[in-house]
């Protein structure tokens, strides 16, 4: 069941349960930020710092070994930028891109 | 066969609760239920019952484990009393917003304060509205009945709720009564196994209880109204094959001497027995009275009540609660609401008695039908709060 399906009564699953696992992966939060992290891999050094601290679990590791936010899921709120030790994440606007 | 054996009713619902084979019990103790759960916590010690008796630190976790036992496909069970289920509260509406069939053995003790461990009606009265199926047993044989058929109830799939059997503190739990124990051999297969539709299983990833957006709340809502409302059906079905198997029969509206009585006195719990003495001691006089009980408190049963006490000229309702500043009294609330879309109905006022454990004498009843009979002549209602017993 997806939230944008907006159910009848009659159809939502007992009690509201979610019973398809993994769903939350449909709603992307990624829309939320003014602010969205770019990382400067010329300084970056790999260390995952940023791959730990994000809430959201928004970094993913590339083929190279970098960590790079998934838009469609970070919210901006700045966190790695703030924890990063090669500051070599700046927080932007989106609209300045 | 059952045998029929002198036994405390506290004793006899611990008993049904094996006999239903429950699988975890998680409660914490509260005069006056703490027999039940001492004993099945000695069943369990002694391999009488393989269950897991989870020991909590207070009744809030006691209902939460029951909760989550049940999610796990578990058949749970717990009891409580008076402040202990004041501090359930919250997972109290959890337990039916989430559809989980838990059991719970309620032994209605008043609320504090003052502080009283004696009976009243106080404590279910605060969870009136909490979506469990609410079911009053008057005496020993139905607190052990009711146990067992309140699983056959709560785990069908047209259901799944939660469901509390009341019965009145100390004048049933501490009372040794004649009760009608099945052998095991009898009872087995009556409730079949526990299979839920869905469970907290890793092969089969589920969240129960997520956030229900205001895009989801309000279907969520009124698909748990829609659930117990319907209920009643599978409640008299339950009750109908239970009298067909064991010849004990219960009904969501009792009733005594009321079909032709002009002054009918309603009430809940043990005291709807001793209300047919009274009316068997003014029938003796002539008087046309008859006494009725609402057993089945929610879902509440509409139909059967009007049906119970369409040709009274007046009700008389009995309430052993308050709800203040309000009612005055939450039965009274209930039953003059029910009958207010009839054309032709009775009369109905309330009074109030048996608070925190008074006892109500047989004149206390004889008085209340008076109060009926006045009505009936003047008009005149007993003023909010009208108690009987009380000093003034």
């Amino acid at each position: 069941m997806k939230l944008s399906e907006k159910p009848k009564w009659q159809e939502l699953p007992l009690a509201a349960s979610i019973v398809e696992p993994a769903t939350s992966l449909e709603y992307k939060t990624g829309d939320w930020k003014t602010l969205k992290p770019v990382v400067d891999t010329t300084k970056c050094i790999r260390c995952a710092t940023c791959y730990i601290f994000c809430p959201e679990a928004a970094y993913e590791e590339n083929e190279e070994g970098y960590f790079l936010p998934n838009y469609d899921y970070c919210k901006g709120c700045g966190i790695c930028a703030v924890e990063c030790p090669a500051m070599c994440i700046q927080m932007v606007e989106e609209e300045a891109e | 066969m059952a045998h029929r054996t002198g036994i405390e009713v506290s004793l006899a619902i611990a008993e049904a609760a094996r006999q239903a084979e429950v699988e975890v019990i998680s409660a914490y103790p509260i005069t006056p239920q703490t027999h039940i759960v001492e004993r099945l916590a000695k069943m369990v010690a002694d391999g009488d019952l393989e269950a897991d008796f989870i020991t909590v630190e207070s009744e809030h976790t006691a209902m939460s484990a029951a909760v989550g036992a049940s999610l796990a496909g578990a058949r749970a069970f717990t009891a409580t009393s008076s402040q202990g289920l004041a501090l359930m509260d919250e997972i109290v509406y959890l337990a039916s917003s989430l559809r989980t069939p838990v059991v719970m053995a309620l032994a209605n003790r008043s609320l504090s304060g003052p502080i009283s461990i004696w009976n009243d009606h106080s404590d279910i009265m605060n969870v009136r509205d909490a979506g469990w199926i609410s079911i009053f047993a008057n005496n020993g044989q139905e607190a052990y009945d009711l146990t067992l058929m309140a699983y056959k109830i709560a785990e069908d799939h047209r259901v799944l709720l939660p469901v509390m059997i009341s019965f009145d503190g100390f004048i049933l739990t501490h009372m040794i009564e004649p009760v009608c124990v099945f052998d095991d051999e009898e009872i087995k297969g009556y409730l079949p196994p526990f299979n839920p539709p869905y469970k907290a299983d890793p092969e089969h990833p589920v969240t129960f209880g997520p956030v229900g957006v205001p895009d989801i709340y309000t279907e969520a809502k009124k698909q748990q109204d829609f659930a117990i409302r319907s209920s009643i059906s599978v409640i008299k079905e339950v009750f109908a094959d239970f009298e067909k198997e064991f010849g004990r029969k219960y009904k969501p509206v009792e009733s005594y001497m009321a079909e032709d009585a002009d002054v009918i006195l309603l009430s809940q719990g043990s005291v709807y027995e001793t209300t047919e003495i009274a009316v068997d001691r003014l029938r003796k006089e002539g008087k046309k009275v008859g006494s009725a009980e609402v057993r089945l408190w929610r879902p509440f049963p509409f139909e059967d009540l009007r049906k119970a006490v369409a040709n009274a000229k007046v009700v008389v309702v009995l309430d052993r609660a308050i709800s203040f500043g309000g009612q005055p009294g939450p039965l009274l609330g209930e039953i003059r609401s029910a009958l207010y879309p009839l054309e032709k109905k009775p009369g109905v006022i309330g009074v109030t008695a048996g608070l925190g454990g008074r006892d109500i004498m047989i004149q206390d009843y004889e008085k209340m039908f008076e109060y009926g009979y006045n009505y009936l002549k003047t008009g005149k209602e007993p003023e909010a709060v009208t108690i009987v017993g009380l000093r003034e």
